[in-house]
């Protein structure tokens, strides 16, 4: 097994100044490739900073967090956007998309920024639209898709570049429960099959039962880290 | 793709864009309005003028052009016919001894301006010829006269009629005659058409008693820019003791300078207009920056540069203007070109002081291209300043922060 994220002793305190918010007090988490990982935790527990730490857009104010060894803190403000481009997927809560491209548009533009050919980028852009169920809808813009549908794209625009994970900040909150069953099902497809790494957070508990493995935070830090038998 | 999602971003907001695009293209109307007339105008006098009777440069004696008398005028030597030829762009010498007559027929007795030409290089020079109306052009050893259509009707004369002249010759001399008309010719400008009489150059000489002298030699030059370099290259050589040279600037310094007050003022209003407008699109590009946060920090985050996405808004932003621009430019060149072609009669106390300067009063315009251009460079530095404020933005943005709120 290959450990692609490493976060070792992380701190994250807001307002060091004035009133100092411990956000994350100590955490460390390893992820190997092809995990299939729920965050968990009350609200204001340190998850979002966690995942924003991981995925290179906050700096940590102590500790080091390491993608496949390297540690992303040494890159500078343009290098870390480049290793976002190269190596991680994104899928945020709502608003992923383009809102002026048609979903096929904002799957394909990700390879465009990574200077993929028309041919490589048209055939994945099929391949990961059919895998996420919307092979009729490639020519929709976002506003003319369900939110569901939306997310969806999310997540085929998340695996686009061929990231080493892709991280969801509750990609389900603002779903309903067929469309939060419908992702997660294409989630957990692509894990299964293609092998890709997931670490999402998330409140729901439809959608914790679906991990493989469940981390919990409370008041940042890490008080359970569990495999779960009945996950998909 | 850059600049597929820039144009498709221009459209997003269709009633956001088609405003901002009406301001400017209302401003690019106006402004190409306000400049097309006055260029129109000025340079239509200016024409006028130069075409139709000084030309564009002028050789005189040494204080000829302050004191107007004949006793300053000039015998052209060969020398000095040889030098001013020998200059590039000046393709003929056009003399004329010219200077003020009293014109008497019946009771009525008229001031008037009573010039000897050369009637060939006249015409060359003029097409003098063509503003014949009635009767004929002269001919060089012609003993008659042209005389212009308003002094003619206020004489109620008619060609073969003969008109005295009278006046003060050179060195003072009495100067004495009666010349039939031969021809009667108009002018499209007011004074000129109210006080011309033309007669051949020897003619008038003798008239004057003024014998091989002229009073004025016309450089007969072919447009402006040469007139520029041939004046500005004869003024080294020219001897100055003897001789002055007008361009036509100097011989006009009165709308020139009118030219120039007229721009300053419609440029102090075109700032003020643009002005205006640069707040309102500014206003729109702020709007714009603060809804598009999340967006444009989602796309920094997936990994699009900085740069990438300042560029896309830039180019947003500069589209949005040059959108408007280009339909203002557009329509503006179609109004102003059909005004040229149909030109727009002056009436009223507008046409009196129209008359004052000497021209037509009709409404010209000038489709000059750098009009055109000025506007469009305009708006793209505008918008391409304005579009400084989302770069800015960009630039500084945390993508963490910008989704949180
Ligand atoms: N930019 C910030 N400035 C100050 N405090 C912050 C900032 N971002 C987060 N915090 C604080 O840090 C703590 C952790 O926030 P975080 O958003 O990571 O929690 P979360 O587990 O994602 O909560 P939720 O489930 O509500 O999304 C909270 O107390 C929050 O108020
Ligand atoms: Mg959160």
């Amino acid at each position: 097994m290959k450990e692609v994220i490493k976060v070792q002793a992380i701190k994250k305190t807001y307002n060091a100044e004035s009133i100092p918010v411990h956000a994350l007090r100590g955490v460390d988490l390893s992820i190997q490739q092809g995990e299939f990982t729920a965050l968990v935790g009350p609200s204001g527990s340190g998850k979002t900073t966690l995942l924003n730490i991981i995925g290179g857009l906050d700096a940590a104010t102590e500790g080091s967090v390491l993608i496949d060894q390297q540690n992303i803190s040494q890159l500078t403000d343009s290098q870390l956007i480049d290793f976002r481009k190269e190596h991680i997927g994104f899928v945020f809560q709502a608003y992923n998309l383009i809102p002026v491209l048609t979903a096929k548009e904002n799957v394909e533009f990700v390879m465009l920024l990574q200077g993929k050919s028309q041919a490589e980028r048209d055939a994945r852009v099929k391949d990961l639209l059919g895998a996420v169920g919307l092979s009729e809808q490639i020519d929709r813009r976002p506003n003319q898709l369900s939110g569901g549908q939306q997310q969806r794209v999310a997540v085929a625009r998340a695996l686009a570049s061929k990231p080493k994970f892709v991280l969801a900040d509750e990609p389900t909150a603002n779903l309903d429960s067929k469309s939060t069953a419908d992702l997660l099902d294409i989630m957990a497809k692509l894990n299964r099959e293609e092998n890709i790494t997931f670490l999402f957070s998330t409140h729901d508990q439809r959608v914790i039962d679906r991990a493989q493995r469940i981390v919990t935070l409370e008041d940042g830090a890490i008080i359970s880290d569990e495999q779960n038998a009945i996950g998909s | 793709m850059i600049l597929k999602i820039a144009w498709r971003n221009v459209w997003r907001n269709k009633r956001r864009t088609l405003i901002t695009a009406a301001a400017i293209f209302f401003a690019v109307l106006f402004s190409v309005v306000a400049e097309s007339f006055n260029r129109g105008i000025f340079d239509g006098m200016i024409d006028n003028t130069v075409r139709f009777y000084s030309g564009y440069g002028q050789v005189l004696k040494k204080g000829y052009w302050e004191e107007r008398t004949l006793d300053k005028s000039f015998e052209l030597s060969d020398s000095l016919s040889q030098q001013l030829l020998s200059i590039d762009g000046v393709d003929q010498l056009v003399p004329r001894l010219e200077s003020f007559a009293l014109a008497s027929y019946g009771k009525i007795t008229k001031s008037s301006m009573l010039v000897g030409i050369d009637p060939s290089k006249e015409n060359q020079l003029t097409g003098l010829s063509k503003r014949v109306v009635k009767g004929a052009y002269l001919k060089a050893d012609d003993q008659a006269i042209l005389i212009s259509e308003g002094l003619a009707n206020k004489f109620k004369l008619d060609i073969q009629d003969t008109l005295v002249l009278i006046s003060q010759g050179y060195h003072g001399v009495n100067a004495a005659g009666k010349y039939p008309v031969k021809g009667i010719v108009s002018f499209g400008s007011p004074e000129l058409n109210a006080t011309m009489v033309f007669l051949p150059l020897a003619t008038a000489q003798w008239f004057y008693g003024a014998e091989g002298l002229l009073s004025t030699l016309v450089l007969d030059i072919e447009n402006k820019s040469t007139a520029e370099r041939a004046v500005a290259e004869l003024k080294k050589t020219l001897n100055a003791d003897d001789y002055e040279l007008k361009d036509w600037k100097q011989m006009m310094p009165e709308i020139i300078e009118m030219k120039a007050l007229k721009e300053s003022s419609n440029k102090i209003m075109l700032l003020v207009l643009y002005l205006i407008v640069s707040f309102g699109i500014f206003g729109v590009i702020v709007m714009m920056t603060k809804e598009r946060q999340y967006e444009f920090a989602v796309l920094l985050s997936i990994g699009m540069q900085r740069r990438t996405l300042s560029m896309i808004t830039w180019l947003e932003t500069v589209l949005l203007g040059v959108f408007g621009a280009l339909i203002g430019i557009v329509a503006s060149y179609a109004m102003m070109y059909y005004i040229l072609l149909n030109p727009i009669k002056v009436t009223g106390d507008m046409a009196v002081a129209y008359e004052k300067f000497g021209i037509e009063p009709i409404l010209l315009t000038s489709v000059d291209l750098d009009i055109f251009a000025n506007q469009a460079i305009t708006v793209f530095v505008i918008t391409s300043l304005i579009a400084l404020y989302p770069l800015n933005k960009i630039w500084k943005m945390k993508p963490v922060d910008a989704m949180r709120s």
